[in-house]
C-alpha cells in the first residue's frame, strides 16, 4: 500500500465540507470526508471500522448465498468478483451464489474512500481485504455452530463447497447451520487463507450477470417501472448557466398524457420540466415548448477561441507541479538537440449507452429513489437535501448501470437532483427523469480539453537530460467537495500520469495551468491519464526513434530501476509480442506503457492504413495488477478498456462549441468506436503476483492512442500531436 | 390516438398509442418488454434492434403505424434455434460487460447468421458495423459469432 499522508489543515478553506485527502503513490485518490457538523455531506458518518457479515451474506434455507456488493455494477464485473473473494474465504459452494448491489447505508462505504462509490478503479483494491474477512468470519460462524451441534471444537472441522465436515463422518450444510450461526458472536480476529488455499480467487471464473444480460431480463435502472409512474424530461438551456425567461407550453400541454410543466433550477441556471405518462408524449412535449431563454452574461465559450488561448497559456509557466533537478538545464542543451511538441486534446463526452437517468417518489417524511449511481452517498444526500430529508430518509437502491466511465460519479449530483426537484412537486407520484442522448451529448460534464507544451534536451546517449512540461486545461476538482485536491494551484488529476511518470528524467519541471471556463468538467476513465499517457508515450516513442533503439528497449533503458511493474510488463510484452518483427509491408507497430491506479500495462498494436484512418489488426497486452482475482474478468476489462480508449482517437471523438453551443447532438457528430474500429483480436497477458490485487477499469484505457500513433508514426513518418485524429 | 394490433415473440396485442410512437417506446411501455433498448433515438447505435418479419429493424425509428409485420424481441429470441445458439454462445464467451447494447447486438448477431451461417470477418463488421458498445466487447462480440455459427452447423448436421 501507499504510504497514506494527510495533506493540508482544512481548516483554513472556505469549505462546508471537511475532507481529508491523501494522494497514493502511483495515482488514484484517497479520500476521506470528515465531520464538521454543517454539511449534509459532512455529516454522513464514516464506514463502520468493523463490518457484520449479516450486511453481506444471506444463506437462504435453499442452500443459495447471497451476497451483497457494496458497489454499483456497470459492466467492470465486480458484481462477480466481490462474492467470488467472500466465497472463497466461506468456502461457499459458488454454483449457489446470487449477488446483490446494496442500498445506499453507512456499511457500504468504501473502505478507503469513506462514501459509497466506485471510481479511482478501488472496487477490488479497496475491498479484497474487507470481502475476504467477511467471507472468513462468516465460515467461522458457521463452523462454531457446528462444532456445538456435534459437541467437539471448531478445529476438529473443516469446510468445503457450503458444508461443515465434522469427526466421524458428520456433515452439514451451511443453510442448516445458518440460524444457528447467525446467533455466534462475530469472531474479532480470523485467519485468511493462504494463496495456495484459493479455489475461487485466480480463477477464470464466468460473470455471474451474463444469462440475464443476454436475454432481456435484466432491469438497468432505465427498465425501473412502477405503479403510477410518470416521465420527466428537462429542456436545458442552450448555454451553460442560460435561465428561462419565458415559456409557451400551450402546444405541449394540449397533448394527451402530458402531466406538468414547470421550470426547475438546475446546476447553473434553470430549465423547464414535462412530465407526461409516458417517454414518447414527454418528448414531443419538450419539442413543443416554445422558450425564450435569458442569456445575458453568461459566458458563450468557444473551443477555437479556447484552443488559441489555451496554446498561448502554454508557452508561459504554469502553477509548479514538480520542479527537479536544475530547471537551467535546458539552456545548456542546443537547439538541434531539442524536441519542441505541442498537444491538442479536446473536450470528450462519456456517452454511457444507458442514458442517464433517476427516479425518485417523495413521501413528504421520507423518499425512495432507484439510481444507476456511482456516488451513492453524495446522490442520496443531494435528493434528500432538495427534499428536506435526512440522507437515512432518502432509501436509496442502487439500479444496474449500463455503462458509466465517471459519467455518474459527479460531485453536484445534477441527475438526481433534477428527479427530485420533479419529485417533490408531483409528491406521492414515483418519477422517473430520462436524459435523452441528446441532453447527454450536449449536457456538458466531459473530459475537459487540454493543450500540453512539452520541450525535451535529449543527451549525447539519446536520453532526455532536461524536460519541461506545461499542461493547461480546467480543474476537474476545484470548486467540488475535493477542491482539497488542488495544491499549490495544481489540480493533481491534471498532471497524474507526468509529474508521477517512472521514467528517470534528471531535470524534470512541470506546471500548469487551470483556467475557468463555463463548460462543466468531469473525470472520464483513467482521468489526467487519458492526456497525459498519449504525451509522454508518444514522446518517448519518439525518443527511442531518434536514438535508433527498439522501442521496448529504450523504455526498459528510460525506467527508474524501481519501477518494477512497468519492467514487468514490457518483459511480459517483449516475449508475447514476437509478432511485431515480422510484419507484412504497410503494416507497423507501435508500443506504448504506462502505469495508473497502480496496475501497469504494456501494448503493442498492429497497424495499417486503410482510408486514411489506422486499421488496428491486433493488440498484444501485458498487465500487472497484483493478484488477478479473476483472470477472465481482468481480461474482458483490458479488451473492453482498450477500444474505449480509442474514442478519442475517432475522427468524429471531440465535443466543440461554438458561441456557446454544443455543435453535436447524438452519436451522429459524436462518434464513439464501433466493431471495425477496434483490434480485430486483443491478447492480454497477466504477470503472475501474489501482491495485492490493484484496479482494472482504468488502467487500459491510457495505453491504446499512444500505441497507435506510435505505429502510424513508424508508417508515415509524421507525428500525430492533435486529437481527435481526423485523418492520418 | 389509435388501436394498432401487434405479433410479439408469436402473440397478438393490442395497443392503444400515439401513431407516431417508436416501435421501440410500444415496446418498453406499453408490453413491459424492456430488453429492447434506448440507447440514441436516431438508429445510430443498433440497442433498439429487433426483428420486424425477419428482418433486423431499429425499433426506435420506425413509428407503430408502418408496422406490418410479425416482431421478435429479445425476450423471444431464444425460441429459435439460432437465437438460442446465438444467445449460448454469448454467455459461453463471456461476451457481455455492463449488457446494455447486447440485446441489439444478439439480435444483429442472429439476423446475420440467418442470412450468412459461415459469415467472414467483413460480414460480421457489415452486420455489426452498426452497434455500438461503449464498453467495447467487440472482439469478444466476434469469438461469440464464430462460436455460434458453428454450434449451428454441427446441430444442423
Amino acid at each position: 500500500m501507499p504510504p497514506i499522508v494527510k495533506t493540508e489543515d482544512s481548516r483554513n478553506l472556505n469549505r462546508r465540507s471537511f475532507i481529508q485527502i491523501t494522494t497514493a503513490a502511483t495515482g488514484g485518490l484517497l479520500i476521506s470526508l470528515y465531520l464538521d457538523g454543517s454539511s449534509a455531506i459532512a455529516q454522513q458518518a464514516p464506514p463502520p471500522k468493523v463490518y457484520p457479515p449479516d450486511a453481506f451474506v444471506h444463506v437462504r434455507r435453499d442452500g443459495h448465498i447471497v451476497i451483497t456488493v457494496n458497489r454499483l455494477e456497470f459492466g467492470q464485473g465486480v458484481q462477480t468478483s466481490l462474492p467470488m473473494i467472500l466465497a472463497d474465504e466461506m468456502d461457499a459452494d459458488w454454483s449457489k451464489v446470487i449477488a446483490e448491489l446494496a442500498p445506499a447505508a453507512d456499511v457500504y462505504k468504501d473502505p478507503l474512500f469513506g462514501i459509497q462509490m466506485v471510481g479511482g478503479s478501488g472496487s477490488i483494491a479497496h475491498s479484497f481485504q474487507q470481502y475476504r474477512e467477511l467471507g472468513a468470519k462468516a465460515r467461522a460462524m458457521l463452523v462454531a455452530a457446528a462444532a456445538d451441534r456435534w459437541k467437539v471444537t471448531p478445529d476438529q472441522c473443516r469446510t468445503e463447497n457450503s458444508i461443515v465436515y465434522g469427526p466421524g463422518n458428520r456433515l452439514a450444510h451451511y443453510s442448516e447451520l445458518a440460524g444457528d450461526a447467525a446467533r455466534k458472536p462475530v469472531p474479532q480476529k480470523v485467519t485468511l487463507k493462504n494463496p495456495s488455499e484459493f479455489r475461487i480467487i485466480g480463477k477464470r471464473v464466468p460473470r455471474l450477470d451474463s444469462k440475464s444480460k443476454c436475454d432481456g431480463s435484466q432491469k438497468f435502472g432505465l427498465d425501473l417501472d412502477l405503479p403510477g409512474m410518470k416521465i420527466a424530461l428537462v429542456a436545458h438551456p442552450p448555454v451553460f448557466g442560460g435561465r428561462l425567461k419565458s415559456v409557451d407550453d400551450r402546444a405541449a400541454r394540449s397533448l394527451d398524457g402530458v402531466r406538468d410543466v414547470f421550470e426547475i433550477p438546475l446546476a447553473k441556471g434553470s430549465g423547464v420540466a414535462v412530465v407526461a405518462d409516458r417517454f414518447w408524449t414527454a418528448k414531443q412535449a419538450r419539442d413543443r415548448l416554445k422558450i425564450e431563454w435569458d442569456l445575458a452574461g453568461v459566458e458563450r465559450p468557444d473551443t477555437v477561441q479556447l484552443l488559441a488561448r489555451y496554446k498561448q497559456l502554454a508557452t508561459t509557466e504554469g502553477n509548479v507541479a514538480l520542479n527537479q533537478g536544475d530547471i537551467k538545464a535546458m539552456d545548456r542543451i542546443p537547439r538541434a538537440n531539442r524536441i519542441v511538441a505541442e498537444y491538442e486534446f479536446p473536450y470528450l463526452a462519456h456517452a454511457p449507452m444507458e442514458p442517464l437517468n433517476a427516479t425518485v417518489k417523495f413521501e413528504g417524511d421520507k423518499a425512495e429513489a432507484w439510481v444507476p449511481s456511482q456516488f451513492q452517498t453524495m446522490d442520496q444526500v443531494a435528493i434528500g437535501e432538495v427534499l428536506g430529508l435526512k440522507p437515512e430518509q432518502v432509501t436509496f437502491h442502487t439500479e444496474f448501470a449500463g455503462g458509466g466511465f465517471g459519467r455518474r460519479a459527479v460531485t453536484d449530483s445534477h441527475v438526481p437532483r433534477e428527479a427530485a426537484l420533479i419529485a417533490k412537486r408531483l409528491r406521492g407520484t414515483p418519477v422517473k427523469l430520462i436524459w435523452s442522448r441528446e441532453d447527454d451529448v450536449r449536457g456538458g460534464y466531459y473530459r475537459p480539453m487540454h493543450v500540453h507544451r512539452v520541450e525535451i534536451g535529449i543527451g549525447r546517449d539519446g536520453m532526455p537530460v532536461a524536460w519541461r512540461h506545461v499542461v493547461v486545461g480546467q480543474s476537474l476538482l476545484a470548486g467540488t467537495p475535493f477542491a482539497m485536491m488542488v495544491k499549490d494551484g495544481v489540480d493533481e488529476t491534471a498532471v497524474e500520469g507526468t509529474k508521477d511518470t517512472s521514467y528517470s528524467i534528471p531535470n524534470f519541471h512541470v506546471t500548469a495551468h487551470h483556467p475557468t471556463v463555463n463548460v462543466p468538467v468531469l473525470w472520464w476513465r483513467s482521468v489526467g491519464h487519458t492526456h497525459s499517457a498519449f504525451v509522454m508515450e508518444t514522446l518517448v516513442d519518439e525518443l527511442a526513434i531518434r536514438a535508433k533503439v527498439d522501442p521496448i528497449a529504450y523504455r526498459r533503458k528510460l525506467l527508474k530501476a524501481d519501477a518494477k511493474k512497468l519492467h514487468s510488463v514490457l518483459d511480459l510484452l517483449d516475449q508475447k509480442s514476437g509478432w511485431r518483427k515480422a510484419l507484412p509491408k504497410g503494416r507497423a507497430a507501435g508500443i506504448a506503457c504506462h502505469e495508473s491506479f497502480e496496475t501497469a500495462v504494456a501494448c503493442a498494436v498492429e497497424v495499417s492504413i486503410e482510408n486514411k484512418r489506422p486499421r488496428i489488426h491486433r493488440a498484444t497486452v501485458a498487465v500487472n495488477c497484483g493478484l488477478a482475482v479473476n483472470p477472465l474478468s481482468v481480461e474482458s476489462q483490458f479488451q473492453g478498456g482498450l477500444g474505449f480508449g480509442l474514442t478519442q482517437l475517432m475522427a468524429k471523438g471531440a465535443i466543440t462549441l461554438k458561441d456557446g453551443l454544443v455543435e453535436q447532438r447524438n452519436f451522429d457528430g459524436y462518434a464513439p468506436p464501433y466493431i471495425m474500429e477496434v483490434p480485430t483480436t486483443i491478447d492480454v497477458h497477466i504477470v503472475p503476483s501474489t501482491e495485492a490485487p490493484t484496479g482494472c477499469g482504468e488502467p487500459p484505457v491510457p495505453v491504446i492512442s499512444p500505441a497507435v500513433v506510435n505505429a502510424l508514426s513508424r508508417l508515415t513518418g509524421k507525428r500525430y500531436r492533435t486529437l481527435p485524429l481526423i485523418t492520418v | 390516438m389509435a388501436k394498432y394490433r401487434l405479433t410479439v415473440n408469436g402473440s397478438e396485442k393490442t395497443v392503444d398509442v400515439d401513431p407516431s410512437t417508436p416501435l421501440l417506446w410500444v415496446l418498453r411501455e406499453e408490453l413491459k418488454l424492456t430488453g429492447t433498448k434506448y440507447g440514441c433515438g436516431i438508429s445510430a447505435c443498433g440497442a433498439c434492434t429487433v426483428h420486424v418479419s425477419g428482418v433486423a429493424t431499429r425499433s426506435c425509428v420506425v413509428p407503430v403505424s408502418l408496422i406490418g409485420g410479425p416482431i421478435v424481441t429479445i425476450e423471444g429470441a431464444g425460441k429459435d434455434p439460432v437465437g438460442r445458439a446465438v444467445q449460448n454462445a454469448w454467455v459461453e464467451k463471456d461476451v457481455v460487460q455492463c449488457g446494455y447494447c447486447q440485446s441489439g447486438q444478439i439480435m444483429s448477431a442472429i439476423a446475420l447468421l440467418k442470412e450468412t451461417p459461415n459469415p467472414t470477418d467483413t460480414n460480421i463488421e457489415e452486420s455489426m458495423g452498426g452497434n455500438l458498445c461503449r464498453c467495447a466487447t467487440y472482439v469478444r462480440i466476434r469469438e461469440a459469432i464464430t462460436s455460434a455459427s458453428r454450434q449451428i452447423k454441427q446441430g444442423a448436421a
